[in-house]
């Protein structure tokens, strides 16, 4: 089925897949009742890598700014600020031009229904792509109908349906076989399947890893919830209202996270056993409006341990394991707060 | 006074949807009983008919699309044969109901305080500036914060979890019997969705209530339920305490929901999936609707809708496997 050829690895197993260096990402708010000048800071000076062949899970809660971290990757909107560095070539210049970077990026969206054309039966849907990229519609149906068997939709009962004769686990298949089309090395999931019920959603797990090691995908996924995110993610990187609160390998975060958030997240899973019931919420209140995020830390405003110093200095991401990166006061050594480590003598 | 009452009685219940085009049975023959402060969750996928019972028991199905057959009590009352009138004065005052999404049910263009105040109003006819006091109460009841600058504010001006809290407020603003709960934490934040359920169990608590709560989330259950009904095709097919049902779960649906419930543990290992989609209600099957997906099938399952089999007091499950508990004498 390699009719579109694959890209070639540049630069070898040791360099990062993704960089992301500074991203910004503010929007402006318009006139409204309070005049011009405000800003949406949605992205706010994110830094990170995603290595060949690993999963990066993206936890975080509405607003955060993980959704709009993914398009600004995914070149769908224009950043404020920051470069994105795809194999050791810069996104948008000439060494890596856009179309080219596209083809080897491609993004599965939460919202299985609105993502298909509603008037393309689902094989012209998953060609089209290919198509704009050079390949006859002769080869490119065909290539369109093994990536259906790919994703266990069989051709001959669903290549010729339209978006709404199929089920909302059928049509993220779908979506995802057209993100395949294209033969890339990287797949962007944002939320893909938080809109399935929970039999659907173990179904698409699971075909998710077959074709990561299928096709030598690497994943970014971005997902609200925690346990999907531990189940597929090798590292993950939490975020608050536009920032990188936390980031480590996933059994790090999850047996000793070192942020106050990622220890509020955690704990406000529903434990499972009737027996071990939650008794107080972990933290209170909803998080801030993105419009007016609080100085420093932006996560002081509901955190328990929250000093002085939180207010007046924005925490760097510091070393606090092996990989393992927090955003957190109490954790940087001579900090000022109280629970930070002391200066060595 | 003080025996305990059934708040709520369904037997054989049946609700149809009737189109011009196709019949849908989105509920099959529903038996249950919810006792005072009793906190019933009924989970299930898209689909299975969850909601629709919800509603029906508020009477909130649209009147001229919805037959309903079989008999639905709410507080001794018939609900199946009452008029539109009679519905009105239940609702709220013996049983009130929130929703998944705050924004829609709110007025979008009457401040928090104004709706609350309407709602005591109109159902116990005190004036509104008594009315005003309560629903100022009733604010700090459901623990929002500067409650007296918040009766004021209109739906938009408040956070998810704020506007939630709200509409709580307004719910329990008549001191229901019965709250019932569509899937109310399913559009918050996990650290929001903690705070609601553990607001939601407290009042629940305080107030006495029974509370139907529909969910898809086996943990939301798990941290509010006395006892699990599990749906599935309209039918209950699993029914117990929520430690036996989470812990052994007797039918095969149930199994296979929390198999494929993905929690810690599992990491690398492939998930227990459920292979194949619910059937089509608009053509109810006559057998095991489970029965096509089903890894235990048996040619029995396919010639008869199973009955609920008992192997102790308390549970049931819809599946012939189950055995059946001796009747006790």
């Amino acid at each position: 089925m390699l009719q579109l050829p694959t890209m070639p690895d540049r630069g070898g197993p040791a360099q990062p897949l993704l960089i992301v260096k500074d991203l910004k990402k503010h929007f402006p708010l318009k006139g409204g009742l309070f005049g011009a000048g405000g800003k949406v800071q949605a992205v706010d000076g994110i830094d990170f890598e995603i290595r060949k062949g690993e999963t990066l899970g993206i936890v975080g809660e509405s607003g955060c700014g993980k959704s709009t971290a993914s398009r600004l990757i995914m070149s769908l909107i224009e950043p404020t600020d920051g470069e994105i560095i795809f194999d050791g070539e810069k996104v948008g210049t000439s060494a890596l031009p856009l179309k080219e970077y596209r083809r080897q990026v491609q993004m599965v969206f939460q919202d299985s229904y609105a993502s298909l054309n509603p008037r393309l039966p689902i094989e012209e849907s998953i060609a089209f792509g290919p198509m704009v990229h050079g390949l006859n519609r002769s080869r490119a149906i065909p290539r369109a109908h093994d990536l259906l068997t790919a994703v266990g939709l069989a051709p001959a009962q669903f290549a010729h349906r339209y978006p709404h004769e199929l089920s909302g686990g059928q049509r993220q298949r779908v979506n995802i076989a057209r993100a395949l089309a294209l033969r890339p090395r990287m797949l962007i999931l944002d939320e893909p399947v938080s809109a399935l019920d929970k039999s659907v959603e173990a179904q698409v797990l699971n075909m998710l890893q077959d074709l990561k090691a299928q096709f030598e995908l690497t994943y970014l996924f971005i997902s609200h919830d925690l346990n999907v995110v531990q189940h597929v993610a090798d590292r993950v990187l939490v975020m608050y209202l536009g920032r990188v609160a936390e980031v480590g390998p996933v059994d790090s975060i999850f047996d000793a996270p070192r942020h106050p958030y990622t220890q509020a997240l955690l704990a406000s899973r529903p434990s499972m056993d009737p027996d071990q019931r939650r008794t107080e919420p972990p933290i209170t209140g909803d998080p801030p409006n993105p419009v007016n995020p609080p100085s420093g830390c932006r996560f002081r405003t509901r955190c328990k341990i929250a000093e002085d110093v939180c207010a007046s200095a924005t925490p760097p991401l510091a070393e606090v394991a092996p990989m393992h990166q927090a955003a957190c006061h109490a954790n940087v050594t001579a900090s000022g707060h109280s629970l930070a480590p002391r200066e060595a003598a | 006074m003080m025996t305990p009452q059934t708040l709520v009685r369904a037997r054989n219940l049946n609700v149809k949807f009737v189109s011009r085009d196709a019949t849908v049975h989105a509920v099959n023959g529903v038996d249950f009983d919810l006792a005072e402060r009793e906190v019933l969750c009924i989970l299930g996928e898209s689909g299975s008919g969850k909601s629709v019972t919800l509603r029906a028991i508020m009477g909130l199905n649209p009147r001229a699309k919805t037959v309903m057959s079989g008999e639905l009590k709410l507080c001794g009352e018939d609900v199946i044969a009452a008029s539109e009138a009679r519905m009105s004065a239940l609702r709220g005052r013996q049983a009130s109901m929130i929703f998944q999404e705050p924004m829609t049910a709110l007025d979008p263009v009457f401040t928090i305080g104004r709706q609350i105040a309407e709602t005591i109003v109109r159902h116990e006819g005190v004036s509104y500036k008594a009315a005003m006091a309560r629903a100022l109460e009733l604010l700090e009841l459901v623990q929002i914060p500067s409650a007296k600058r918040r009766l004021e504010a209109y739906p938009h001006e408040l956070s998810g979890g704020l506007r939630q809290r709200a509409m709580i407020a307004i719910a329990l603003s008549c001191r229901p019997k019965l709250l019932l709960a569509d899937e109310p934490t399913t559009a918050l934040d996990a650290t929001v969705q903690i705070q609601i359920l553990l607001l939601l169990r407290r009042l629940q608590q305080e107030l006495g209530m029974g509370v139907i709560f529909v969910t898809h989330d086996l943990g939301v259950a798990g941290e509010i339920a006395d006892r699990i009904a599990v749906m599935y095709a309209g039918r209950f097919v699993e029914e117990g305490p929520v430690r036996d049902v989470m812990r052994a779960p007797l039918h095969p649906y149930a199994q296979g929901l929390l198999g494929a419930t993905v929690h810690a543990g599992l990491r690398g290992k492939r998930l227990t999936t459920i292979p194949g989609a619910p059937p089509d209600l608009r053509d109810l099957p006559t057998r095991c609707a489970f029965a096509p997906r089903c890894p235990m099938v048996e040619n029995a399952c396919r010639s008869a809708v199973p009955e609920l089999r008992g192997p102790e007091p308390g549970r049931a499950a819809r599946c012939i496997h189950v055995a059946q508990a001796a009747q006790a004498a």
